[in-house]
């Protein structure tokens, strides 16, 4: 072991109560995330992918420390975040930032685009904004806006414009990590990869690193160094983006491979099984993957499978992972 | 009278529509025409704001009363622009359907899915209400609604987002339409559903002979479900052909544009993708001659002078632009498989 890691996430368990819906019965919960391990070093990306209702967005809460969990730690450049006393966390705050999906929904329409960006400074070092407005407008030009655009408000930007201003309020503070929450879905193609190619280029100005959470593969292909695909609160396979993709070892991860349709002439309607969704809730014996999955035996529902080497950081959590690998392979795009 | 095999279901021609906007009056379709046959399907794609769905809610006059609409479109040779709300609604959901972006608002949280889809056929076939939801029953089992007959008095909330899709489908089909228009039936949904949905839309339209517009800006989407496709770019086609013919050779360097944008799988970390500068233009102030032009890598004076015409360069493919010479020699395109 080289150095210690950026982000050090183990066991993570968050689950939440639901409604009573009988007096002489426990109320029900739902099991988001189920033990999530997983680590971040400094300068490199993590993507997370999943269906809605994977946990994702749960585990981008929990990292952020938005959210308690209710086992298992968090910590960051060594410190636990959920030990820190409320003072020292909203310090701390200053090295993990967020960007949300909605660029609309994000951003104060009441408030100037320079207090919006200066927001986590006034927080953090609570002095008066005016003595701000030159590292805003700093950090303005490194996503690519310009200094007078800092007195106006979000409506007068379009979405990927208001995404970059975004950008630029979780810069400020000069994170370590960012964790960004499906930060293109909401955006137009053309401009999709304007915005990826600037937080590739901050990546490698500022050596930050990224929690990406989407649901687009391609997307989490372009900007991580690693990629964990996450199932019922769990991570299923994890592995750098080249051998999950090209050497998947979970049928889960060769299932959402396969749905993504392909931009090829010729290419004609190719038929996807059915597949059913499973419950959350149920704290079932075996993998929980098992009713969707077409190499799904006796076994597979009787025992649930750990996450297991299969090669140089591929880490999968199926029995069968050797069958799948030997399956032939998606076809990737050119 | 033109043999109703060959002739044209929906026959749209130099379709206009003028919008009131907050930036005032704003062109928002320009010049689009298109011909469908029954049984054939033809995508849309195009980024927000190029005018896609202004012409699907032209289709099925469901535009603001102050929209200004031009042109015509012919459904079986009757004209429909100007046609009253009373001759509308005999229309629509009977003869024309449509399935919306969003499944949660596109569904009335107050009712009952089953009335929802019943409501159709006791509007337009007259049903009983115990026919009505006999059929509606028959209609959720087709779309693969899990029990209907159990689940027919459930609400919307009480049902996934895939399966809230499913119902608007089937609603959409109760009245066996002739054209199905899909906007972004997907979007809303998690790419594992978008692949059954898909599957399931595509089923039905072979299996009742129906046409399909199908709304997408998802190039793969396109790519894998319809014949025929249109790009729409500020309002004006840009570029239309069978769909093989159009990925296999892009004319315009808005789609050439739109297919290199896009992250593709396999695309190594540290490779950069070639973004299309600017942002989509106000529908408000579009530019002068072609609407790409203040975005286009390609773009001359000449350019700026004159919405260029639609140049023929391939069976059934054209493209509007005026200098396909240059972009095409760039063999922007997925070849096949």
């Amino acid at each position: 072991m080289s150095t210690a890691p950026l982000l050090d996430v183990r066991d993570l368990e968050q689950r939440y109560t639901l409604p009573r819906e009988s007096l002489f019965r426990p109320p029900g919960q739902v099991r988001a995330l189920n033990g999530v391990s997983v680590q971040v070093q400094a300068g490199e990306s993590l993507g997370i992918v999943g269906e809605s209702g994977s946990g994702k967005s749960t585990f981008a809460r929990v990292v952020m420390a938005l959210e308690r969990p209710t086992s298992g730690q968090v910590a960051l450049l060594g410190r636990d975040l959920n030990r820190l006393p409320p003072d020292e966390l909203r310090r701390a705050r200053r090295d993990f930032q967020m960007v949300f999906q909605d660029p609309y929904g994000s951003l104060d329409p009441r408030q100037t685009i320079a207090r919006i960006v200066a927001e986590p400074l006034t927080v953090l070092e609570g002095a008066d904004r005016t003595t701000f407005r030159d590292r805003v407008a700093a950090v303005l030009r490194q996503v690519g806006l310009r200094d007078a655009d800092m007195d106006k408000y979000p409506h007068e930007f379009s979405g990927g414009q208001r995404q970059r201003i975004a950008i630029a309020r979780a810069l400020i503070t000069q994170p370590k990590l960012i964790v960004a929450d499906e930060p293109v879905s909401a955006l137009d193609v053309s401009v999709q990869g304007q915005v990826l190619n600037l937080m590739q280029d901050l990546q490698e100005q500022f050596g930050l690193s990224y929690i990406l959470i989407s649901h687009d593969l391609a997307v989490v292909d372009y900007l991580c160094d690693e990629v964990a695909v996450m199932y019922l609160g769990r991570i299923v396979e994890q592995a750098r983006p080249e051998d999950l993709f090209e050497r998947y070892a979970h049928p889960y991860t060769r299932a959402l491979l396969d749905a993504v349709p392909r931009t090829r002439a010729g290419g004609g309607r190719r038929r996807r099984g059915a597949q059913a969704i499973a419950s959350q809730s149920a704290a079932a014996t075996g993998c929980p993957y098992a009713a969707r999955c077409p190499l799904a035996d006796q076994h597979c529902r009787d025992a649930l499978p750990e996450l297991r080497r299969m090669g140089e950081g591929h880490l999968a959590a199926c029995h069968k992972a050797e069958a799948v690998m030997a399956l032939p392979q998606t076809v990737m795009e050119g | 009278m033109a043999d109703p095999a060959t002739m044209p279901l929906i026959e749209v021609a130099n379709l206009g529509v003028r919008l009131n906007t907050s930036r005032g009056p704003a062109q928002a379709v320009r010049g689009v025409s298109f011909a469908l046959k029954r049984g054939e399907t033809l995508g849309l794609v195009g980024e927000s704001g190029c005018g896609k769905s202004v012409t699907a809610l032209s289709l099925m006059g469901l535009l603001p009363d102050s929209a200004g609409v031009t042109g015509s479109i012919k459904l079986d040779g009757n004209e429909l622009v100007g046609l009253s709300d009373a001759e509308y609604c005999r229309l629509r959901g009977n003869r024309i359907s449509m399935i919306f972006q969003e499944p949660m608002t596109a569904l009335n949280p107050m009712h009952t899915i089953g009335n929802q889809v019943a409501e159709p056929l006791r509007r337009h076939k007259k049903y009983s209400a115990a026919q009505a939801r006999k059929e509606a029953i028959a209609l959720l089992d087709r779309v693969g609604l899990p029990d209907p007959a159990r689940r027919v008095d459930a609400y919307p909330h009480q049902f996934s987002g895939g399966q809230r899709q499913r119902i608007t489908i089937a609603m959409a089909l109760a009245c066996e339409p002739d054209l199905l228009i899909a906007d972004e039936p997907t979007t809303a949904l998690d790419v594992t559903i978008q692949g059954q949905i898909l599957d399931l839309i595509a089923d039905l339209v072979e299996e009742r002979g129906m046409s399909m517009i199908l709304i997408s800006h998802d190039l793969g989407v396109i790519a894998e479900n319809v014949q025929r496709m249109m790009v729409m770019y500020g309002g004006t086609v840009v570029e239309s052909g069978p769909t093989d013919e159009v990925f296999r050779r892009m004319g315009h360097p808005y789609t050439q544009g739109l297919f290199r944008a896009r992250p593709k799988l396999g695309a190594r970390k540290g490779t950069r993708l070639k973004t299309i500068s600017g942002t989509v233009p106000e529908l408000a102030d579009l530019p002068s001659g072609c609407t790409f032009s203040d975005r286009c890598p390609l773009v001359i004076d000449q350019c700026r002078a004159a919405l260029p015409p639609m140049v023929n360069v391939g069976p059934g493919h054209f493209v509007r632009c005026i200098r396909t010479d240059v972009s095409m020699a760039e063999r922007v395109g997925a070849l096949s498989a």
